[in-house]
């Protein structure tokens, strides 16, 4: 079956390539080659996974990145038909599935399905009408990190944020939703249906003197923290992982006494994706254990979904004892999906706040 | 009455060039002026209708026209410092260096131009942290900014002052005029275009700029260039990012009808 799909594909990138160019790049999709829609140094794209996969399937995997969820979703719209895997946080994936963004997954295909944890495997932000649209992947935290150089009492409070001994070493992440949740917990409030909203925006305007700059990626914030322009910084549980174990940083992820955002991420396959075939065979790669603890051990990784997975880290891995903890993931406050009107007015609010940093 | 060969040629040999701005330039941008009245961005597969409120926010809500006139200052300083620091090097180029020098100094000019604008404004968060310090500041996004459109300055100016007479010159020194009166009288008004263009090269992209303020200016990045571009891009909000963009250009028009008399005259004198 696969032997016809592959040579009707060929034959179809032929007959196209009188007329159209780009043909080569279709005919050596079909030929092997994914390409994967994901953030920039977030699991998919270690080199020695890729060249491991490689050597497994003879699939070529190639990237694409993106610097926020919008603009992936802004380039699955806007570019039908390039993508295979693309990663995508729970809160989007029934948006994507309605708007034919991406394709029902046959579970089968998935050796590892069995093994992942059923609470974020068939959350009904993945399921609809009984089909899966995303397998679930990895979840963390957002909260914050401090460097342990500069402080050295544990903060145990989102409002160590707002500490006005840290005027001026805070980073903070340019992102409307992510700022009103944080904003919400150091209030007290329901993150995902905050009641003052007034109170969030004085909150937010008083970081004023507490920012020094905006991150936006990975990068950045290693950047900054390790040129000591930040001291705290709002962070993702897996990257400050990361920031510890791959970049040598002296940082300590916080999962303060008023909670912390949780999110889980998926791997969904793009509708209309060249290689699908590939596309499932890197995911189930991507939830085995084999490249998931390697990656956590050597890089520094977010919670794995797969249960066995996570057993087989050492006894002191951030993702076994400290969100392995009962006690902590009763604090976490996970994120729900919001309408377009609320996305907008989470946006100007923001912008109001940004501005009035400016005045 | 037969049209001339002559109009046929022209019009074989221009049709090409406008039909590819036609398709390249007022094709996109006709599509974004029809997605600024949509109430929502018409890709996503949902319903729209057609609607004025994106561009009544632009006016009813203060972080628009707040955020537009921080444009538009910024504009005005950078191409203010561009055209201090840029017309006394094109007029040192055009009237006093010569032969090799003034090519290996076009050469450092240009420079700057092969290099990638993001690459650019990374390699000056290194400088303007150590040793001046002003990095995440207002200053620093005029810094990166004026380096980036500097080139523009120098060049127009340039091209216009070196077509200036020097028998001009000559002949009004000749006749009594000191050095300054027959720069004020003659050079600077000849080569009032090659200002103008600056100010034009300079101006328009500048107050559109967010690459620049986002990596350098810190807390004082928010403008409306970047406020466009998370519409766009984090609140996919095309339909007002769309709105944004056509209020910014069409204020950029009407600064310019109200500077046009004055430049006119300018150019009368010359």
């Amino acid at each position: 079956m696969s032997r016809f799909a592959l040579s009707r594909r060929s034959a179809l990138a032929l007959m196209g390539g009188a007329a159209a160019f780009g043909a080569t790049s279709r005919l050596a999709h079909a030929a092997g080659e994914i390409k994967v829609l994901n953030w920039q140094g977030y699991g998919t794209d270690e080199k020695w996974a890729l060249e491991m996969f490689e050597k497994k399937t003879g699939i070529k995997v190639v990237h694409d990145y993106f610097n926020s969820e919008q603009e992936m979703l802004t380039k699955l719209r806007t570019s039908p038909g390039v993508y295979d895997v693309v990663l995508m946080n729970n809160i989007y994936v029934m948006e994507a599935a309605h708007e034919g963004l991406i394709q029902a997954l046959d579970t089968a295909k998935f050796s590892n399905f069995n093994d992942l944890t059923p609470a974020l495997r068939d959350s009904d932000r993945f399921v609809m009408g009984g089909k899966h649209f995303a397998i679930a992947w990895v979840w963390g935290l957002t909260s914050f990190a401090y460097n342990t150089q500069k402080i050295t009492a544990k903060p145990d409070s989102m409002n160590a944020l707002w500490d006005p001994a840290h005027a001026g070493k805070v980073g903070w992440r340019d992102d409307a939703l992510e700022s009103i949740q944080i904003a919400a917990l150091a209030t007290g409030q329901d993150m995902n249906a905050p009641a003052d909203i007034e109170k969030i925006k004085e909150k937010l305007k008083s970081l004023k003197s507490q920012i020094k700059t905006f991150w936006s990626s990975e990068d950045e914030w290693n950047k900054y923290m390790a040129a000591g322009d930040y001291d705290i910084a709002v962070y993702w549980s897996g990257s400050a992982a990361r920031s510890k174990k791959a970049m040598k940083l002296p940082v300590e992820f916080v999962v303060p006494k008023e909670g912390a955002i949780g999110w889980f991420d998926g791997l969904t396959i793009a509708n209309n994706a060249p290689n699908a075939e590939g596309a499932a065979a890197f995911i189930n790669f991507m939830v085995d254990p084999e490249f998931y603890v390697k990656w956590d051990n050597d890089i520094g990784a977010p919670a794995s979904s797969n249960a066995k997975a996570n057993a087989q880290l050492p006894e002191d891995a951030l993702n076994r004892v400290v969100l392995g903890d009962p006690e902590v993931v009763k604090r976490v406050q996970w994120m729900a999906p919001i309408t377009d009107e609320q996305k907008q007015k989470n946006q100007e609010l923001w912008d109001e706040v940004k501005t009035s940093f400016a005045l | 009455m037969a049209v001339s060969r002559q109009t046929r040629t022209v019009f074989a040999l221009t049709a090409p060039a406008y039909l590819w701005l036609a398709v390249t330039v007022m094709l996109p941008l006709a599509t974004m002026f029809y997605f600024s009245f949509l109430t929502a961005s018409p890709l996503g597969g949902k319903e729209v209708s057609f609607t004025l409120k994106h561009y009544t926010d632009f006016f009813t809500k203060q972080i628009y026209w707040y955020n537009a006139w921080r444009s538009i200052e910024l504009g005005l300083y950078v191409t203010a410092l561009c055209l201090i620091i840029g017309y006394p090097a094109a007029l040192g180029l055009a009237k006093y260096i010569k032969g090799r020098w003034r090519e290996a100094i076009f050469l450092l000019i240009i420079l700057p131009f092969w290099s990638n604008a993001l690459v650019r404004t990374f390699s000056w968060t290194m400088v303007l942290r150590e040793p001046f310090n002003i990095l995440f500041s207002y200053p620093a996004i005029v810094v990166g900014l004026v380096h980036a459109y500097l080139p523009y300055a120098i060049l127009t100016c340039y091209i216009s002052l070196q077509a200036v007479d020097d028998s001009l010159i000559e002949a009004g020194r000749s006749l009594g005029a000191t050095p300054a009166q027959a720069f004020r009288r003659i050079t600077l008004p000849l080569s009032m275009p090659g200002i103008l263009a600056a100010v034009f090269l300079i101006f328009v992209p500048v107050i559109g700029s967010f690459m620049e303020p986002r990596i350098l200016g810190g807390k004082d990045a928010i403008m409306l260039g970047p406020i466009i571009e998370g519409q766009f891009i984090t609140a996919f909000n095309w339909p007002l990012g769309a709105a944004l963009s056509f209020t910014m250009l069409g204020m950029v028009l009407i600064i310019l009808l109200i500077a046009a008399p004055f430049l006119k005259k300018q150019m009368a004198v010359g």
